[in-house]
This record gives structure tokens, C-alpha cells and sequence, in this order.
């Protein structure tokens, strides 16, 4: 028979074994979240015990701006106000044009028996923090699940795109910045009406137009805007403006770079756009194909 | 024997679990803090530093639920994989804790000695799940953090130690 004597001390798993048992665990998560997306109710639950550090860390920079701004001088708000009144003059003149442009374009839409495009509701939300990864472009936002914000959703701000949101909590959301490596946005040249597909490259301010046949008409300067083909981005909202264009023979693809137009890095308000009214084709799809069920059925 | 590169030995009074507690929460809200630009890059991962320091001075009140639950909280915050930092914190705490008699025993500048090499170590391992997970690799400023942690490591050190200083004794002479 064999004796071994009991342990003077109770101490549980060596922590070599701890390792293993914590280390696999960790592993365990990683594929679920990676590769299957499981985890959605467990980040949530640990997105909820986080929220108050993530408030209370954000408060400073938040105070501080409160301050600064109780700071401003006379003259800069003058010289402000003056500015922004100029601005107005302006933007009002803009308006009216466009206001005649509307009309006749309703005109026209109403003569081609087109759909007219639904006004994108928005919630506006306020940029938290950064997040602090050095492989991806991500900002938290201060409206979650509790404004009916989900994932997918566009993000502007007043001069253009800034990203989508990718992930909600209950009350923050993850925005993926479109200059995040691997984000694409579908756009359309504004001067010659052709389509492409920008990715971002995960530095900031620059992007990249993918794809593009060295032939194709692009110059810089060229203003890129959403094309709307995703259904995920309204269409005409600005995003790029084309900084180089490099077209050599030895590739097939012309080599564009980009910067985008909103402030990716600097906003700290921002616009959530509601969900995008559906694509016009789609409705027309679904009933053809109910009928054919129905046959096969009887 | 003590020679220059042995720490000398103090009576210390033992570490309240609340005060390492507080010391973890508030190294999470630094890692919180908006760091943005290049401040960014030079910023050390607070948690990291702290889990290692607890696991090297006070092995027994800080285990490796505590690592990896802040590794996940980690997680969650910078939007990351869910368990990437979690793996990197018990590989941290591991190793904190098999070295912690051999670095107690040295002086400051071996100690940071010790330290580098655990959190770029630690770095390693985050780089290498998002290199499977199909990242680029973000350049070399991305190991600078831990250089910048590994050097608040002497001061870091003698801030958690002020609490378990034993008060002068008035009635003693």
C-alpha cells in the first residue's frame, strides 16, 4: 500500500496547472469570440461592470473642456460669431439652392414614378474615449443599446463619414473609424460618377481606393462621397478626398491614396444615422419569389 | 552578504487586500484615461504593470482569477478579442509568481532587469493572437510602452510600499 503523506498546507492546483487551466480558458474564449462570435451576452455582462470606470475615466478630459470653455476670451467669441454669421450667409444661400434643386428634383423623381429617399433619422452622440488598440481605429461612443443603436450603423459627423458602429453595449457603442485596416466603404467619384470601393489602411488620415484599372479617371482632388450600394451607408455623404494617384504600368491596379474628409480623429460629436430606407429593389424581389414556394408546397 | 546589487531587507507590515484592490482599479481608469497621438504609444499598460507587481511582493493575496478577470474587463474596454489581454495577464502572473522570491532579493536596477523582458513578453503574446487573428503588425512604437513601464517600475515600487511602512512608535526612545 502506498502512503503519501497529506500536504501541511492546503493549496490547491500548482501554479503551473492554474496556468494551463486559465491559459486554455483564455484560448477558449478567443476562438468563440473570433471565429463563431458566441460570446455577445458575456461582453455584454462585462461591458455593464466596466461602463462606470469607462464614465469615470472620461470625466476629466470632459471637465477640463468645461473649463476651457468658461475661459473664453471676449474677442474669440466675437471673432467666432462673426465667423459663424458669415457662415450662416452662406450656408443660407446654399440652402435656397437647394431648396429649388428639391423641388425640381421631386419634379422629376414624381415624372419618373421613382421612390422618393426617406429623410435619415439620427442620434447624436458624444465620442468617450479612443480606444487604446494599437491594431485597430476604434472610438467609444456615449449612446448604446438604450437609444436603439445597433450595430451597422453609420457614423458621421458634420463634415462626413467617420465610421460604423460594430459592436453595442448597453449604454456605449464601439465605432470602427473607416480608417481602421480592413473597414471598406463603398463611394463614388463626385466628378465622373464612378464607383469603388475605399479601405482603410489603419493610419490615420490615410486611405486607399482599392482595385481601381490604371485607366480609370481619377485625379487628385477628386471628392469621394458614399455611392449607397451597400445599404448600409445613405448615399452622397462626403467621405475622401483623393490625395495621389500613382498609376504604374507594372501593376494591374492604379496605387490611390485618400484622406478622409471628417475629422476622424478630432470630433467629439458625432451623428448615429438611423436605419437606411430599404433598397429599392428588394421589396420587388420577395414577392416574386413567394409565389414559387407556394408552388412548390401544393 | 549583501552585496550592491541586494536589496536591503525591511520589516514591512502586511498588505490590506483593499489597498491592492484600490491599486488595480485605478490602474484599469489609467488604462481608461482618453490617451490619443503619440502619448498613446508611450503609455504603459498600467494593469500589466500592477498585476506583476502584486504577484512578485504579495503572490498569495492575488491570484490568477484576479489577472485574468482584468484581463477580460481589459478586453471589453479597448474593444478587443475577447481574452487576448486575459491570456496575457496570467502568462504575466505566472511568471511574477515563479520569480517572485528571485526578485525581491535584487535592487532596483536588476529588478528592471527582470521586468522588461515580462512585459515585452507579455506584448508578445498580444501581438501573436492578433497575428493569428489576422492583424499587422502596428510597428515597433508598439513595444515602447513597456520600456516606459518598466522604467516607472522604482517609483511605482516605492509608492505601493509607503502603506506598509510601520509608524514611528511615540513611546519608544
Amino acid at each position: 500500500m502506498e502512503h503519501t503523506a497529506p500536504p501541511l498546507f492546503r493549496t490547491g492546483p500548482t501554479p503551473l496547472a492554474r496556468l494551463m487551466i486559465f491559459s486554455m480558458l483564455s484560448i477558449v474564449f478567443l476562438i468563440a469570440d473570433a471565429r463563431f462570435n458566441y460570446l455577445t451576452f458575456l461582453r455584454q455582462v462585462t461591458a455593464v461592470i466596466v461602463y462606470p470606470l469607462q464614465r469615470l475615466a472620461a470625466a476629466p478630459a470632459a471637465i477640463g473642456g468645461h473649463i476651457s470653455d468658461f475661459f473664453v476670451t471676449h474677442s474669440s467669441l466675437r471673432n467666432d460669431n462673426l465667423r459663424l454669421a458669415q457662415h450662416n450667409l452662406e450656408l443660407a444661400r446654399e440652402t435656397q439652392q437647394t431648396r429649388a434643386l428639391q423641388l425640381e428634383n421631386v419634379h422629376l423623381r414624381g415624372l419618373l414614378t421613382a421612390r422618393e429617399k426617406l429623410a435619415v433619422p439620427a442620434t447624436a452622440a458624444e465620442i468617450l474615449y479612443a480606444a487604446r488598440d494599437p491594431f485597430a481605429r476604434k472610438v467609444m461612443i456615449d449612446q448604446g443599446l438604450q437609444r436603439d443603436i445597433e450595430a451597422g450603423r453609420p457614423v458621421v459627423d458634420h463634415v462626413g463619414v467617420i465610421g460604423q458602429v460594430t459592436r453595442v453595449y448597453p449604454w456605449l457603442s464601439e465605432v470602427t473609424l473607416i480608417t481602421d485596416k480592413g473597414h471598406l466603404v463603398p463611394v463614388m467619384n463626385v466628378r465622373t460618377g464612378l464607383r469603388a470601393v475605399l479601405a482603410g489602411t489603419g493610419d490615420d488620415g490615410r486611405l486607399e481606393l482599392r482595385f481601381i484599372p490604371l485607366a480609370a479617371d481619377f485625379q487628385i482632388g477628386d471628392r469621394l462621397v458614399t455611392s449607397g450600394i451597400d445599404g448600409i451607408y445613405p448615399p452622397g455623404l462626403p467621405v475622401a478626398e483623393v490625395t495621389n494617384v500613382e498609376r504604374n504600368t507594372a501593376y494591374l491596379f492604379a496605387n490611390i491614396t485618400c484622406k478622409p474628409v471628417a475629422g476622424v480623429n478630432a470630433h467629439a460629436q458625432v451623428l448615429v444615422l438611423g436605419p437606411m430606407s430599404a433598397a429599392p429593389q428588394r421589396p420587388e424581389e420577395t414577392p416574386a419569389a413567394a409565389p414559387q414556394k407556394k408552388r412548390k408546397k401544393s | 552578504m549583501s552585496g550592491p546589487s541586494m536589496m536591503p531587507q525591511e520589516l514591512l507590515l502586511p498588505v490590506r487586500p483593499g489597498f491592492i484592490f484600490v491599486t488595480l482599479v485605478t490602474a484599469l481608469l489609467a488604462n481608461l484615461l482618453p490617451w490619443s497621438g503619440w502619448v498613446m504609444w508611450l503609455a504603459p499598460d498600467f494593469v500589466a504593470l500592477l498585476v506583476l507587481y502584486w504577484c512578485i511582493h504579495e503572490p498569495r493575496k492575488i491570484g490568477f482569477l484576479t489577472a485574468w478577470s482584468l484581463g477580460l474587463l481589459m478586453d471589453i474596454a479597448e474593444g478587443s478579442l475577447f481574452g487576448e489581454h486575459a491570456l496575457a495577464y496570467v502568462i504575466l502572473a505566472y511568471a511574477g509568481m515563479v520569480l517572485h522570491r528571485r526578485v525581491q532579493r535584487f535592487s532596483m536596477a536588476p529588478q528592471i532587469l527582470h521586468v522588461i523582458p515580462l512585459l515585452l513578453f507579455t506584448d508578445l503574446v498580444v501581438l501573436l493572437v492578433r497575428a493569428l487573428a489576422g492583424s499587422d503588425f502596428p510597428g515597433y512604437a508598439y513595444f515602447l510602452g513597456s520600456v516606459v513601464g518598466a522604467a516607472l517600475w522604482p517609483p511605482l515600487a516605492h509608492l505601493l510600499k509607503l502603506p506598509q511602512h510601520p509608524r514611528p512608535d511615540p513611546d519608544r526612545v
